[in-house]
C-alpha cells in the first residue's frame, strides 16, 4: 500500500498540474490563455437583476372558451344538431341538444379524432372534459387542456419577453422556463431593472377600430377610456388591424407639428386592410387602442394606401421609444405579474467578493497554522493536500463553468475547514496503530484502512445534504450545494492521492523513527 | 481516560430542558422570517451624506404610508437596511419609494440591494425550505439505518435534531432572522453533526466486534475518548473557517456562519451526549451488530 508506482505518481501530479492550470485561467487576461473557461459570478457577486414572471392564465382560459363557443356554434350547425342555451358561466360552457342527438354529440366530443375537442394520445384525455346531465351538456376544460393552454402560451410569452429583453439590450440575459407558467429573467449588470420591468408589465396588445356613436354595430360596441384616463369614446369591437399586421416600429419625430410621434409599417395584408379601412372610413376617427386604452382617434384625412403609417399621443422621446420597441416585439399572449425581484448593484457584488477573497484567506490560514503545529511535518502535507484541494475545486468549478454565489464561497471556505477532516482521521488512527505496532509501514497502512469506512460515511452524510439542498434551494443556495459537493469529491481525491502519496514517502523514509506522528 | 458518561444523565436533562424550552419559544414567539419567507421588500441603502441616520429614515419612510416597516444600521457606518411588510410587486413600487427618498432627503443615496417578494413566493420558499430539512433528515435516518442499525439511526437523528431544534430555539430567542441562508446553514448542520455522529459510531462499532465483553456504557466511553482528538480537531478547524466567515465575510453571511457556528458546537456536544447514551439506553451489545454481519 505504501509504494506509489512511478505511473500513479505522474498521473496524479499531471491531473494536480491541470487543475491548478484551469483554476488559474480565472485570473489571467482572457486574450491571451489558451483556456477560456472562467468561473460565472451569480448575480449576488457580479451585481445584476433577476425577475420572476407570472403568467396570468385567467384572459387565456377565457378567450380559448370563447373561442371554443363560437365553434361549437358553427360546427353544431354543420352537423344539422338543433342546440339552444350555448352560454358560457363559471368557466364552463353549457348547452342544451334535444333528445335523440344526445348519443351524436357525444360521439362528436369524445371520439379520438374530434375536430372539436381534440385528443391528446400522450395523456390519455381530451382537451375539455363533457359531462351530460339528461340534456344539458357541461365542458370544462380538462386538466390537460389546461396544461396544454398554459405550455402554449409559456412558449409564446418567453419568446416576447426574449424579444424585449434583446432589444434594450443588455449584457446576456438569461431568460428561462420554470414550471408551466413562469418566467425567470437574469440580468448580468443591470442594476436598475425599472425600465425592463415598465417593458414586460405591458401586454401591448395593439388594435385599430373605428369610433362609433352607433350602438347597434353587428359586432358590438365598448367604451373605452383614453390614456390620459379623463377621456372616453365607443368604440366598435370590429378589429380592422392588430399588432400582428406590424412589421417595424420607430420613434420618430414629427417635423411638421415637433411632436414625437411612433411611425408604423405594415406587412401586406395589413397594408391592404388599412388601405380599405381608410378609403372608406374617410371623416371617421379611426381609435388607436393599446391594452384596452386609446392612444389617440385621429380623424382619418386620406386613403392610406402605403402601409406607413403614424401614432400621435403625448409621447415623450422614451415613450415613444419603448412603444415602437413594444409593438415590434410583438404582443404577450397574457399579462405577466412580477412575483419575485432581486436587484443587487455593482458595488454591492464587488464587496461581497472582496470580503469572501479576505475570509477565504484568513480561514485557510488559521487552518494551516492550527493543523502545522499540531501535527508539524504531517500537518506539512494536510496543508499542502488542502491547497491543492483548493485548485482542484476551483479548477473544476472552472471547467465546468460553474456559478459562484457568496453562499458558494461560503461553502469554499467551510470546506477549507471541514476537508482536514479526513486527513485528520487518518492521522489519528496512525498514531493509534503506532502505539501498538512497532513497524511505521504496517501502522500507516492499517491507518488508511481502519479509518476508511468512517471517511466514507462520514463524506457521504454531507453530499446527501448538499445534494437535497441542490435540489430544493434556489438562486444563490444553489451555488453553495455546488461547492460543498464539489468539496467533497476534491476532498477525497487530495486525501487518498496527494496526502497519501506524500505521507508515503514520508514514512518510507523513517522507517525506523520511534515517533512517526 | 475522560469518563465522559458519568454526566450524561445530567447533560442530558439541559438538553431535554433546552430543547423544551425551544419548542416552546419556536410554537409562543415564533421565528422573525426574513423577506424571502414572509414576503414584502428588503432595501439595502448606502448613504453618501452623514447626517442621514436611522431615524431620518424612518421618519422619511414613515410618510410614504407603506404600512409596518423597519430600518437598521447594516454592518458599515452609511449603509442601512430597509425592511417593507407590505407585499406589493408592482412594477413600479420601487421607483415611487426612490422618488419620495429623493424629495425628502436629497439625492445622496443609492440601492446596494432590492429584494421584493410576492406571497405566493415567499410561501413556496418557506414550503420547499421545511421540506428540504425534513427530507435530508430522512435521508440520514435511511443511510445511517442501512450502515448501521436501527439504534444507531435512532440515536443519530435525535442528535441531529436536538442540534437543529436548538439553533432554532437561539434564533427565536434573539429575534435573528431567517432566511434562504440559514436554511442552507440548517441543512449543513444536518449534514455536520450527522458526519461528527457516524466518526464515533464507526468507531463503538468497531469496538463491539472486538470486545464481547465490555457493556455499551464503558465501550462508549472508550469510544468516545479514542475519536476525541480527531472530533475536537475538526471542530476548530471548522470553527476557525466559520469565525473568518462571520468575522470578514461580510454582513449577508453573517447570519449564516453564526447558525453553521451554534451548529458545530451542538453538532460536537450532541454526538458524545445525545447519540451515545441513546445506544446505552437501547441496550445495544455485540449481538445487535453480528445479526448483522451474518
Amino acid at each position: 500500500m505504501l509504494y506509489f508506482s512511478k505511473l500513479r505518481i505522474t498521473l496524479v501530479c499531471l491531473v494536480t498540474l491541470f487543475f491548478i492550470y484551469i483554476a488559474s485561467s480565472n485570473f489571467q487576461d482572457p486574450e491571451n490563455s489558451f483556456i477560456t473557461k472562467r468561473i460565472n459570478l451569480g448575480l449576488d457577486l457580479q451585481g445584476g437583476s433577476y425577475l420572476l414572471l407570472e403568467i396570468d392564465n385567467g384572459p387565456v382560459e377565457i378567450q380559448k372558451l370563447q373561442n371554443t363557443t363560437t365553434t361549437i356554434k358553427s360546427f353544431l350547425k354543420s352537423n344539422k344538431i338543433n342546440f339552444y342555451d350555448l352560454r358560457i358561466q363559471d368557466n364552463k360552457i353549457i348547452f342544451s341538444v334535444s333528445k335523440n342527438d344526445i348519443k351524436v354529440v357525444e360521439n362528436l366530443f369524445l371520439d379520438k379524432e374530434s375536430e372539436i375537442n381534440p385528443y391528446y394520445s400522450q395523456y390519455k384525455s381530451h382537451q375539455f372534459d363533457l359531462l351530460n346531465q339528461n340534456d344539458v351538456f357541461i365542458l370544462t376544460l380538462s386538466k390537460y387542456g389546461l396544461i396544454e393552454i398554459k405550455t402554449s402560451s409559456q412558449d409564446q410569452a418567453i419568446e416576447i419577453v426574449r424579444r424585449r429583453v434583446d432589444e434594450v439590450g443588455t449584457n446576456e440575459p438569461n431568460i428561462l422556463k420554470r414550471g408551466n407558467n413562469r418566467i425567470l429573467v437574469e440580468l448580468p449588470g443591470l442594476d436598475d431593472p425599472m425600465r425592463i420591468k415598465s417593458l414586460l408589465g405591458k401586454t401591448a396588445n395593439l388594435t385599430f377600430r373605428f369610433v362609433t356613436k352607433d350602438n347597434n354595430e353587428t359586432f358590438g360596441v365598448e367604451t373605452l377610456q383614453f390614456e390620459d384616463g379623463v377621456n372616453e369614446a365607443m368604440v366598435s369591437k370590429r378589429i380592422i388591424l392588430n399588432g400582428e399586421n406590424l412589421l417595424d416600429a420607430q420613434p420618430q419625430m414629427n417635423s411638421q407639428t415637433n411632436e414625437t410621434v411612433v411611425s408604423f409599417t405594415l406587412d401586406r395584408v395589413g397594408a391592404k386592410r388599412f388601405g380599405k379601412a381608410t378609403s372608406t372610413g374617410i371623416g371617421k376617427q379611426l381609435a388607436i387602442v393599446l391594452d384596452g386604452k386609446i392612444v389617440s382617434a385621429p380623424v382619418i384625412r386620406d386613403t392610406i394606401a402605403s402601409g406607413n403609417g403614424q401614432i400621435s399621443g403625448n409621447f415623450t422621446f422614451q415613450s415613444a421609444t419603448d412603444l415602437a420597441l413594444l409593438l415590434r416585439s410583438g404582443a404577450l399572449p397574457a399579462p405577466l405579474n412580477i412575483i419575485e425581484e432581486r436587484t443587487v448593484g455593482p458595488d454591492l457584488g464587488q464587496d461581497s467578493i472582496n470580503a469572501g477573497v479576505v475570509a477565504l484567506f484568513i480561514g485557510f490560514l488559521l487552518v494551516i497554522i492550527f493543523m502545522f503545529f499540531k501535527y508539524k511535518i504531517f500537518g506539512l502535507i494536510a496543508n499542502i493536500t488542502l491547497l491543492v484541494n483548493l485548485f482542484l475545486l476551483v479548477g473544476i468549478l472552472t471547467l465546468f463553468e460553474a456559478t459562484l454565489t457568496l453562499p458558494g464561497i461560503a461553502g469554499i471556505i467551510l470546506t477549507v475547514g471541514m476537508a482536514v477532516d479526513a486527513n485528520v482521521l487518518i492521522f489519528e488512527r496512525i498514531k493509534e496503530e503506532c502505539s501498538n505496532e512497532k513497524n511505521n509501514i504496517i501502522a500507516f497502512d492499517t491507518g488508511y484502512i481502519k479509518s476508511k469506512t468512517a471517511i466514507i460515511d462520514a463524506n457521504i452524510t454531507t453530499l446527501i445534504a448538499a445534494i437535497i439542498l441542490f435540489f430544493m434551494g434556489s438562486g444563490p443556495v444553489k451555488g453553495f450545494s455546488v461547492t460543498l459537493a464539489v468539496g467533497i469529491f476534491t476532498t477525497l481525491f487530495s486525501v487518498y492521492f496527494i496526502a497519501r502519496m506524500l505521507t508515503g514517502l514520508y514514512v518510507a523514509r523513517n522507517k525506523e523513527k520511534d515517533k512517526l506522528i | 481516560m475522560i469518563n465522559f458518561n458519568k454526566f450524561y444523565k445530567l447533560f442530558n436533562l439541559i438538553s431535554l430542558s433546552l430543547i423544551m424550552m425551544s419548542i416552546m419559544l419556536l410554537f409562543v414567539k415564533g421565528l422573525n422570517y426574513g423577506v424571502d419567507f414572509k414576503g414584502g421588500t428588503l432595501i439595502e441603502l448606502r448613504s453618501n451624506d452623514k447626517k442621514i441616520s436611522v431615524t431620518s429614515l424612518r421618519y422619511s419612510f414613515g410618510n410614504m404610508n407603506l404600512g409596518d416597516f423597519n430600518v437598521k444600521k447594516f454592518g458599515n457606518e452609511n449603509d442601512f437596511l430597509i425592511k417593507i411588510e407590505k407585499k406589493d410587486t408592482s412594477a413600479n413600487a420601487i421607483e415611487i419609494i426612490k422618488k419620495e427618498l429623493r424629495s425628502s432627503i436629497g439625492d445622496t443615496f443609492t440601492f446596494r440591494r432590492v429584494e421584493n417578494v410576492g406571497p405566493k413566493v415567499s410561501s413556496e420558499l418557506l414550503r420547499s425550505g421545511i421540506i428540504a430539512i425534513a427530507l435530508s433528515l430522512a435521508a440520514m435516518l435511511f443511510y445511517i439505518w442501512i450502515r448501521f442499525e436501527w439504534q444507531f439511526s435512532l440515536g443519530a437523528i435525535l442528535a441531529v435534531f436536538h442540534d437543529v431544534i436548538i439553533t432554532l430555539g437561539i434564533f427565536s430567542l434573539f429575534n435573528l432572522e431567517i432566511n434562504l441562508s440559514i436554511v442552507a446553514a440548517v441543512l449543513t448542520i444536518v449534514g455536520y453533526s450527522m458526519n461528527d455522529t457516524v466518526v464515533i459510531y464507526d468507531r463503538v462499532r468497531e469496538n463491539l466486534r472486538k470486545f464481547s465483553d465490555i457493556k455499551i456504557y464503558e465501550l462508549t466511553n472508550i469510544s468516545i475518548n479514542e475519536t476525541l482528538s480527531r472530533t475536537i480537531i475538526t471542530s476548530v478547524t471548522t470553527l476557525l473557517a466559520l469565525i473568518a466567515i462571520y468575522l470578514f465575510g461580510g454582513e449577508i453571511l453573517k447570519g449564516f456562519s453564526l447558525a453553521m457556528i451554534m451548529g458545530v458546537i451542538f453538532g460536537t456536544y450532541s454526538s458524545i451526549y445525545i447519540a451515545n447514551p441513546i445506544l446505552i439506553k437501547l441496550k445495544v451489545s455485540q449481538k445487535t451488530i453480528i445479526k448483522e454481519d451474518t
